[in-house]
Protein backbone atom coordinates (compact mmCIF):
# COMPACT_ATOMS: atom_id res chain seq x y z
CA UNK A 1 0.00 0.00 0.00
CA UNK A 2 1.46 3.28 -1.38
CA UNK A 3 0.72 6.61 -0.21
CA UNK A 4 -1.22 7.13 -3.30
CA UNK A 5 -4.79 5.47 -2.75
CA UNK A 6 -4.81 7.55 0.95
CA UNK A 7 -4.59 10.72 -1.08
CA UNK A 8 -6.90 9.60 -3.41
CA UNK A 9 -9.35 8.88 -0.60
CA UNK A 10 -8.77 11.67 0.98
CA UNK A 11 -9.38 13.75 -1.73
CA UNK A 12 -13.31 12.20 -2.39
CA UNK A 13 -13.96 13.19 0.59
CA UNK A 14 -12.64 16.59 0.32
CA UNK A 15 -14.70 16.85 -2.31
CA UNK A 16 -17.85 15.34 -0.86
CA UNK A 17 -17.68 17.79 1.97
CA UNK A 18 -17.06 20.74 -0.44
CA UNK A 19 -20.02 19.66 -2.81
CA UNK A 20 -22.48 19.66 1.27
CA UNK A 21 -21.10 23.29 1.86
CA UNK A 22 -22.38 24.20 -1.83
CA UNK A 23 -25.42 22.96 -2.19
CA UNK A 24 -26.78 22.47 1.27
CA UNK A 25 -29.44 25.34 2.64
CA UNK A 26 -29.49 24.88 6.38
CA UNK A 27 -26.45 26.36 8.27
CA UNK A 28 -25.96 23.05 10.73
CA UNK A 29 -25.31 21.14 7.29
CA UNK A 30 -22.96 23.72 6.17
CA UNK A 31 -20.80 22.95 8.88
CA UNK A 32 -20.87 19.04 8.55
CA UNK A 33 -19.92 19.70 5.03
CA UNK A 34 -16.98 21.48 6.86
CA UNK A 35 -16.49 18.63 9.16
CA UNK A 36 -16.37 16.51 6.59
CA UNK A 37 -13.41 18.13 4.66
CA UNK A 38 -11.45 19.03 7.67
CA UNK A 39 -11.60 15.46 8.41
CA UNK A 40 -10.05 14.64 5.02
CA UNK A 41 -7.46 17.09 5.48
CA UNK A 42 -6.71 14.97 8.41
CA UNK A 43 -6.05 11.85 6.91
CA UNK A 44 -3.79 13.75 4.29
CA UNK A 45 -1.98 15.08 6.81
CA UNK A 46 -0.94 11.36 8.70
CA UNK A 47 -0.34 9.70 5.50
CA UNK A 48 2.14 12.33 4.58
CA UNK A 49 3.28 11.98 8.41
CA UNK A 50 3.58 8.14 8.05
CA UNK A 51 5.52 7.66 4.41
CA UNK A 52 7.85 10.70 5.35
CA UNK A 53 8.84 9.28 8.29
CA UNK A 54 8.15 12.22 10.68
CA UNK A 55 5.84 12.61 13.16
CA UNK A 56 5.35 16.52 12.53
CA UNK A 57 2.59 15.78 10.59
CA UNK A 58 0.83 13.73 13.41
CA UNK A 59 1.15 16.78 15.61
CA UNK A 60 -0.44 19.01 12.98
CA UNK A 61 -3.29 16.86 13.49
CA UNK A 62 -3.69 16.91 17.12
CA UNK A 63 -3.73 20.58 16.47
CA UNK A 64 -6.01 20.58 13.76
CA UNK A 65 -8.68 18.13 15.77
CA UNK A 66 -8.41 20.60 18.77
CA UNK A 67 -8.99 23.63 16.31
CA UNK A 68 -11.66 21.82 14.64
CA UNK A 69 -13.50 20.88 17.80
CA UNK A 70 -13.44 25.02 19.18
CA UNK A 71 -14.43 25.64 15.60
CA UNK A 72 -17.55 23.94 15.84
CA UNK A 73 -18.62 24.75 19.52
CA UNK A 74 -18.71 28.51 18.27
CA UNK A 75 -20.17 27.79 15.08
CA UNK A 76 -23.06 25.91 16.89
CA UNK A 77 -23.37 28.68 19.25
CA UNK A 78 -23.45 31.05 16.63
CA UNK A 79 -26.16 29.02 14.83
CA UNK A 80 -28.33 28.71 18.07
CA UNK A 81 -28.23 32.35 18.66
CA UNK A 82 -29.03 32.77 15.06
CA UNK A 83 -32.21 30.48 15.64
CA UNK A 84 -33.74 32.32 18.64
CA UNK A 85 -33.43 36.21 17.48
CA UNK A 86 -34.35 35.32 13.62
CA UNK A 87 -36.19 32.11 13.97
CA UNK A 88 -34.23 30.19 10.67
CA UNK A 89 -31.45 28.33 10.28
CA UNK A 90 -31.44 28.37 6.19
CA UNK A 91 -28.60 30.34 4.95
CA UNK A 92 -30.30 31.99 2.32
CA UNK A 93 -32.63 34.05 5.06
CA UNK A 94 -29.89 35.60 6.94
CA UNK A 95 -28.77 38.27 4.57
CA UNK A 96 -29.03 41.01 7.44
CA UNK A 97 -25.56 42.25 5.64
CA UNK A 98 -26.95 42.47 2.21
CA UNK A 99 -27.28 46.87 1.17
CA UNK B 1 -4.75 -8.68 -1.95
CA UNK B 2 -2.79 -8.19 1.86
CA UNK B 3 -5.04 -7.90 4.62
CA UNK B 4 -3.96 -4.38 4.90
CA UNK B 5 -5.47 -3.58 1.57
CA UNK B 6 -9.04 -5.21 2.05
CA UNK B 7 -8.75 -3.58 5.47
CA UNK B 8 -8.15 0.09 3.72
CA UNK B 9 -10.91 -0.73 0.33
CA UNK B 10 -13.42 -1.47 2.60
CA UNK B 11 -12.66 1.37 4.78
CA UNK B 12 -13.07 3.93 2.01
CA UNK B 13 -15.99 2.27 0.58
CA UNK B 14 -17.64 3.01 4.25
CA UNK B 15 -16.39 6.62 4.18
CA UNK B 16 -17.40 7.77 0.77
CA UNK B 17 -20.76 6.09 1.27
CA UNK B 18 -21.17 7.75 4.54
CA UNK B 19 -20.01 10.95 3.51
CA UNK B 20 -22.29 11.25 0.23
CA UNK B 21 -25.00 10.50 2.91
CA UNK B 22 -24.22 13.19 4.86
CA UNK B 23 -24.27 15.55 2.56
CA UNK B 24 -27.35 14.01 0.75
CA UNK B 25 -29.35 12.91 3.30
CA UNK B 26 -33.04 14.89 4.16
CA UNK B 27 -33.04 14.53 7.69
CA UNK B 28 -30.56 16.59 9.38
CA UNK B 29 -30.39 13.93 12.13
CA UNK B 30 -29.65 11.04 10.36
CA UNK B 31 -27.08 13.01 8.39
CA UNK B 32 -25.07 13.65 11.47
CA UNK B 33 -25.50 9.92 12.30
CA UNK B 34 -23.88 9.37 9.19
CA UNK B 35 -21.36 11.68 10.19
CA UNK B 36 -20.26 10.08 13.36
CA UNK B 37 -19.67 6.82 10.77
CA UNK B 38 -17.46 9.08 8.56
CA UNK B 39 -15.68 9.76 11.77
CA UNK B 40 -15.19 6.50 12.91
CA UNK B 41 -14.04 5.42 9.71
CA UNK B 42 -11.23 7.98 9.46
CA UNK B 43 -10.12 6.57 13.11
CA UNK B 44 -9.72 3.18 11.17
CA UNK B 45 -7.84 4.64 8.54
CA UNK B 46 -5.57 6.27 11.19
CA UNK B 47 -5.31 2.86 12.76
CA UNK B 48 -3.92 1.44 9.14
CA UNK B 49 -1.35 4.05 8.96
CA UNK B 50 0.39 3.16 12.62
CA UNK B 51 -1.43 6.26 14.07
CA UNK B 52 -3.21 4.90 17.16
CA UNK B 53 -2.70 7.77 19.39
CA UNK B 54 -4.43 10.27 16.57
CA UNK B 55 -7.04 7.22 16.68
CA UNK B 56 -7.88 7.33 19.84
CA UNK B 57 -8.68 10.99 19.76
CA UNK B 58 -10.55 11.18 16.67
CA UNK B 59 -12.72 8.78 18.45
CA UNK B 60 -13.26 10.84 22.00
CA UNK B 61 -13.11 14.06 20.35
CA UNK B 62 -14.35 13.95 17.01
CA UNK B 63 -17.22 10.86 16.92
CA UNK B 64 -17.94 11.69 20.97
CA UNK B 65 -17.42 15.34 21.29
CA UNK B 66 -18.24 16.80 18.01
CA UNK B 67 -21.09 14.88 17.27
CA UNK B 68 -23.12 15.42 20.86
CA UNK B 69 -22.52 18.91 20.73
CA UNK B 70 -24.78 19.01 17.05
CA UNK B 71 -26.85 16.82 18.30
CA UNK B 72 -27.59 19.45 21.13
CA UNK B 73 -27.55 21.73 18.79
CA UNK B 74 -29.92 20.27 16.39
CA UNK B 75 -32.89 19.34 19.44
CA UNK B 76 -32.21 22.86 20.99
CA UNK B 77 -33.25 24.43 17.47
CA UNK B 78 -35.71 22.18 16.75
CA UNK B 79 -37.47 22.91 20.63
CA UNK B 80 -36.87 27.07 19.77
CA UNK B 81 -38.92 26.62 16.80
CA UNK B 82 -41.22 23.95 17.82
CA UNK B 83 -40.62 21.67 14.18
CA UNK B 84 -39.00 19.30 12.77
CA UNK B 85 -35.96 20.42 10.32
CA UNK B 86 -35.49 18.91 7.02
CA UNK B 87 -32.88 20.24 4.70
CA UNK B 88 -32.80 20.40 1.29
CA UNK B 89 -30.15 20.95 -1.25
CA UNK B 90 -30.41 23.56 -4.52
CA UNK B 91 -27.67 24.39 -6.95
CA UNK B 92 -27.25 20.45 -7.19
CA UNK B 93 -25.80 20.68 -10.81
CA UNK B 94 -23.78 23.59 -10.28
CA UNK B 95 -22.57 22.33 -7.30
CA UNK B 96 -22.19 18.80 -8.65
CA UNK B 97 -19.99 20.10 -11.57
CA UNK B 98 -17.71 22.30 -9.58
CA UNK B 99 -16.43 19.34 -7.04
CA UNK B 100 -16.86 16.87 -9.57
CA UNK B 101 -13.97 19.37 -11.64
CA UNK B 102 -12.19 19.69 -8.40
CA UNK B 103 -11.63 15.97 -7.58
CA UNK B 104 -11.01 14.84 -11.30
CA UNK B 105 -7.92 17.78 -11.16
CA UNK B 106 -7.15 16.50 -7.64
CA UNK B 107 -6.97 13.13 -8.64
CA UNK B 108 -5.07 13.19 -11.86
CA UNK B 109 -2.68 15.24 -10.13
CA UNK B 110 -2.37 12.68 -7.09
CA UNK B 111 -1.83 9.64 -10.10
CA UNK B 112 0.63 11.87 -12.21
CA UNK B 113 3.57 12.40 -9.42
CA UNK B 114 5.61 9.33 -8.34
CA UNK B 115 4.92 9.01 -4.71
CA UNK B 116 6.25 7.48 -1.74
CA UNK B 117 5.01 3.53 -1.85
CA UNK B 118 7.06 2.09 0.39
CA UNK B 119 6.84 3.12 4.95
CA UNK B 120 10.06 4.61 6.39
CA UNK B 121 11.00 3.08 9.95
CA UNK B 122 9.29 5.19 12.69
CA UNK B 123 9.95 5.23 16.42
CA UNK B 124 7.93 2.04 17.98
CA UNK B 125 6.03 3.91 20.65
CA UNK B 126 4.49 6.91 17.94
CA UNK B 127 2.80 8.02 21.02
CA UNK B 128 5.21 8.71 22.86
CA UNK B 129 7.21 10.57 20.04
CA UNK B 130 3.94 12.75 19.37
CA UNK B 131 3.95 13.25 23.04
CA UNK B 132 7.90 14.77 22.91
CA UNK B 133 7.45 16.94 19.99
CA UNK B 134 4.31 18.66 21.29
CA UNK B 135 6.68 20.07 24.20
CA UNK B 136 9.49 20.54 22.59
CA UNK B 137 9.77 21.69 18.93
CA UNK B 138 5.75 22.42 19.17
CA UNK B 139 5.44 23.75 22.33
CA UNK B 140 4.65 27.35 21.19
CA UNK B 141 1.39 26.45 19.05
CA UNK B 142 0.64 24.05 21.45
CA UNK B 143 0.46 26.95 24.17
CA UNK B 144 -1.12 29.12 21.39
CA UNK B 145 -3.94 26.07 21.26
CA UNK B 146 -4.42 26.44 24.91
CA UNK B 147 -5.59 30.08 24.45
CA UNK B 148 -7.62 29.46 21.16
CA UNK B 149 -9.49 27.23 23.13
CA UNK B 150 -10.19 29.36 26.12
CA UNK B 151 -11.08 31.68 23.92
CA UNK B 152 -13.75 30.24 21.93
CA UNK B 153 -14.90 28.33 24.72
CA UNK B 154 -15.64 32.13 26.39
CA UNK B 155 -16.99 32.54 23.47
CA UNK B 156 -19.63 29.74 22.83
CA UNK B 157 -20.66 30.74 26.69
CA UNK B 158 -20.88 34.72 25.54
CA UNK B 159 -23.08 33.65 22.11
CA UNK B 160 -25.45 30.53 24.13
CA UNK B 161 -25.77 32.76 27.46
CA UNK B 162 -29.71 32.62 28.28
CA UNK B 163 -31.62 36.12 27.56
CA UNK B 164 -31.72 38.52 30.21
Amino acid sequence: MGLQPFLVLSSALFCIGLFGVITRRNTIGILLGIELMLNSVNINLVAFSRFNGSVAGMVFTVFTISITVAEMALGLAIVILLFRVRRTAMADHLDLLKG
Amino acid sequence: MTGEAVAFYALSAMLVVSALAVVLSKNLFHAVLWLALALTGTAGIFLLLDAEFLAAVQLLLYAGGVVTIVVFAIVVTERLVGETITQTNRRIAGGALVCGALLWLLITTVLERPLATERPIMPDDLTKAIGESVLTRFVLPFELLAVLMLAALLGAIYFARPEE
